[in-house]
């Protein structure tokens, strides 16, 4: 085994080990020099952590939150050195973990903060002009056949918690008292969207969640409204195209040539 | 590929003009919860540096801030991932990712460390040492190289801290250095806290290290803030952590250290418990009080 895979093992190693070799000028005992470089892998791999899933430590507390996260990180340490998007993995994770059981919405809440740092650091778009929407939504003929593409930072989580809630909840000093008001235990759908330097997650219904999603595959806008108001009869078009369009979610638009003629 | 029309403004407007080195004044490390004051007081400093990992994302809040800095300030930007030290090859893709932020800032210098953070694939976010010895020193070479060759600018490779050392070493450290700025054609970049720690933790005299390193080619200094623990046998062990102001005893070395290279480009490094940004503005503006009274002997050619 090389030198680098007996000193990564000992750094992530869940006893404390030392890796042979090493050398002290005072012959001192090198595991507690050795304990600097475990201590700096794991802490900051837990740091980082931290910094993407507040709500989640929030939700069961910053000593149990590291406990949980030091077991991830030793289990699965980042792949890429891009550290702000660590955590793949870490909703799966905790839903496998037994002393987490008892909050059965916090893997969901977990997936929920994942998205909203993707959709944080997801790439730009100008949004259609006021112009051109304006023109493609007075074209009764052509506007049925349109695809449009959507802000890359759009996200939809669909979650058998109230999620949105439970986050909402933890945006404020006043949580426990917002926490009282709603029961998680109800289905919530999750859009997470950038807007301006901001990631704005509301709580949709299941009919704009399928209308988006139809649209974010390229189906076309006619077929999508179909489709929405076929799963969920409450479904409402021209409120859910006035929420993308204030919000700058519809990004470009083009006509299948089949449809040209 | 940029079509930010700030930017087009800033070249029309000569608010910088492309200087090929970071000019001989301190900078800070910049951090996101500074943004918005550097945006809205505009502070006089020489630079800025970021980590160049926590900027490889796609898009958002840190390319939208970066990018406005970016166009009024000198940029260094300093890679944490690249594991030069490391027994594998160097990861491509993220050779590629750092390709692509250099391409887009444009800096005005790039720095890696001279230690390894990823293996088998797995990255574990620490400066991790290597032996010194031929085996190492024809690894780092080559991985200097390929960075090198791949972004196409001299790269400044920085002196670690260090809290062990290797009984399969058969160099000291600054010849190690040496050998590899020799081979490999990279600048220096001397961490003079970094220095420090070294030499407290392997008990050298940090003179005799200072004077043994590459003087000729330290382009850049950093200067950080330490912690302190002690080892097995109660000696001290200083850790770099990035959290406290610039210990007294590096500011000296500092000075040392600039008698002999001359004025260079210095940054104030903080990267945990980060103060107010006026807290950072004044390590800085002591740093340039003393660049200030330096009168270079040799003035130092320009390096990028």
């Amino acid at each position: 085994m090389s030198t680098q895979q007996v000193f990564a093992d000992a750094l992530l190693a869940t006893e404390p080990v030392c890796p042979p070799g090493l050398r002290t000028w005072n012959d001192s005992a090198p595991e507690k020099r050795f304990a600097v470089y475990r201590n700096n892998v794991i802490v900051g791999l837990i740091d980082a952590l931290a910094d993407s899933f507040p709500v989640t430590q929030e939700l069961v507390g910053e000593q149990f939150f590291r406990a949980m996260a030091r077991e991830f990180v030793r289990a699965q340490p980042p792949r890429s050195p891009v550290l702000a998007l660590y955590g793949d993995g870490f909703a799966e994770f905790i839903e496998g973990f037994p002393p987490a059981a008892g909050l059965p919405y916090l893997a969901d809440l977990t997936r929920l903060e994942l998205m909203r740092v993707q959709a944080w650091h997801a790439a730009d778009a100008e949004p259609l002009s006021a112009n051109r929407l304006g023109r493609l939504l007075a074209d009764a003929d052509a506007l049925p056949e349109a695809r449009f593409t959507l802000h890359p930072s759009l996200r939809i989580l669909r979650s058998r918690h109230a999620v949105v809630s439970l986050w909402t909840a933890h945006q404020s000093e006043s949580a426990a008292l917002a926490l009282a008001q709603f029961d998680p235990a109800i289905a919530e759908t999750a859009l997470l969207r950038r807007e301006g330097l901001e990631v704005e997650i509301t709580a949709i219904a299941e009919g704009t969640a399928v209308f988006i999603e139809l649209l974010q595959r390229g189906a076309a806008f006619g077929l999508a409204a179909e489709q929405a108001m076929s799963v969920d009869s409450r479904f409402e078009l021209a409120a859910t195209l006035g929420m993308l369009i204030r919000g700058g979610v519809l990004a470009s638009v083009t006509f299948p040539r089949s449809t040209a003629s | 590929m940029n079509a930010d029309p700030n930017r087009l403004r800033s070249i029309g407007g000569a608010i910088r003009t492309k200087p090929r080195s970071l000019p001989n004044r301190a900078g800070v490390g910049l951090k996101p919860e500074h943004f918005r004051e550097i945006l809205l007081t505009a502070p006089d400093l020489g630079f800025f540096e970021i980590h160049a990992e926590n900027y490889m994302v796609d898009g958002g809040p840190f390319h939208h801030f970066l990018t406005r800095i970016r166009e009024r300030y000198p940029l260094s930007i300093h890679g944490v991932g690249l594991s030069i030290g490391g027994e594998g090859p160097l990861d491509e893709a993220h050779l590629d990712r750092l390709a692509l932020l250099l391409d887009r800032y444009e800096p005005e210098s790039f720095s890696e460390h001279l230690a390894w953070s990823s293996h088998g694939g797995a990255f574990l976010n620490d400066l991790l040492p290597a032996p010194y010895h031929a085996a190492t020193l024809a690894r780092v070479c080559e991985h200097i190289d390929r960075v090198q060759d791949r972004l196409k600018r001299r790269m400044l490779l920085e002196n670690p801290a260090t809290y062990v050392e290797f009984a399969a070493s058969t160099m000291t450290e600054p010849d190690f250095i040496c050998e590899v700025v020799r081979r490999s054609g990279c600048g220096l970049l001397l961490d003079v806290n970094n220095a420090h720690i070294a030499c407290v933790n392997h008990h050298h005299n940090p003179h005799d290290y200072i004077r043994a390193l590459p003087l000729d080619e330290v382009v850049q200094i950093h200067l950080a803030g330490f912690a302190e623990d002690v080892d097995a046998a109660g000696a001290p062990l200083l850790i770099d952590s990035h959290g406290s102001p610039v210990a007294e005893a590096v500011w000296e070395l500092y000075c040392y250290t600039l008698d002999w290279v001359g004025p260079t480009p210095t940054l104030i490094e903080r990267d945990n418990d980060i103060p107010a940004f006026p807290v950072l503005l004044a390590e800085a503006r002591h740093a340039e009080r003393i660049l200030e009274r330096l009168i270079p002997i040799v003035p130092k050619a320009a390096t990028a």
